[in-house]
């Protein structure tokens, strides 16, 4: 029962990114160009995702539990710490250079170009790397 | 102001959003991709079958909807393969020393009320931006 919504969670996931055109790199670099032709898509898609599941993770977190009885695996910490922040700005910076970010980048694989191919395969480098320090999180 | 169309980004976000909450009210997990991705190069063994279940669900919508849509998105190309590399090199380190990504922090963090997720979404949004800037209109390349 899990798989069939792990598969469902997952199939509109990628429906919902390419349906939103955050497979367009151009988009999302339009967003963080905010000193030239700025282009709202991406506050739009934020918001429609939050409407929805601002809601849903609050009615979850009342019920204290999955629908199947399961632990919800949410993380509990709160504290800020220098790789969180170290690790965001990273991030930020790489997003900022090509205008993927990691969903997007994996969904636009299926337009059969190049372009997301070059950035997954420096994600999956840098997350082995990442590995590799033999640091974990939570 | 770029042109764009207002509808299909609310529509596409809010499918976004409800895959997090079936992905959380079915598995009790965060969709949060770099997790998901990052925890199963981590984990060879155990706790995986399902991140790459997601994934490949993922990879599938995407291409479902380029089936019904195939041209509201026109593939980039010329963009120098050195800067998606290093791009991809940037985003993967940084996400998983981070904790999480957009959909992680942003859509799911930010919908659970964490002030970690505040303050790392804050941060990247902040951190793209200079970039772009200091890309096209500081320094004037791409």
């Amino acid at each position: 029962m899990g798989r069939l919504f792990v598969i469902g969670s997952g199939l509109l996931f990628g429906f919902g990114l390419d349906l939103a055109r955050m497979t367009d790199p151009a988009r999302v670099l339009g967003f963080l160009d905010v000193a030239g032709r700025w282009d709202p898509t991406l506050l739009f898609v934020m918001a429609g995702a939050l409407a929805v599941s601002v809601p849903g993770f609050a009615l979850l977190r009342r019920r204290g539990a999955t629908w199947f009885a399961g632990t919800l695996r949410l993380p509990e910490r709160r504290d800020l710490d220098g790789p969180l922040v170290g690790g965001a700005a990273l991030f930020g910076v790489g997003w900022g250079l090509a205008g993927y970010c990691p969903g997007p980048g994996i969904a636009a694989l299926s337009h059969g170009a190049l372009d997301p191919a070059w950035f997954v395969v420096g994600m999956l480098l840098g997350m082995l790397a990442y590995a590799a320090l033999g640091r974990r999180t939570g | 102001m770029a042109e764009f169309d207002w509808l299909p980004a609310l529509a596409g976000g809010a499918l976004i959003g409800l895959a997090a909450v079936l992905l959380l009210g079915g598995l009790g997990r965060i969709a949060g991709i770099s997790g998901i991705l990052g925890g199963a190069l981590e984990r060879p063994r155990g706790d995986t079958a399902w991140r790459w279940w997601f994934l490949a669900a993922l990879l599938a919508g995407a291409a479902l909807h380029r089936l019904l849509d195939p041209v509201s998105v026109t593939p980039r190309t010329g963009y120098p393969v050195l800067l998606l590399l290093a791009a991809g090199l940037l985003v993967g380190l940084g996400t998983r020393l981070g904790s999480g990504c957009t959909s992680g922090h942003g859509v799911c963090g930010l919908a659970g009320l964490s002030p970690r997720s505040l303050v790392a979404t804050v941060t990247f949004i902040a951190a793209g931006m200079l970039t772009v800037w200091l890309l096209r209109h500081a320094l004037g390349v791409v």
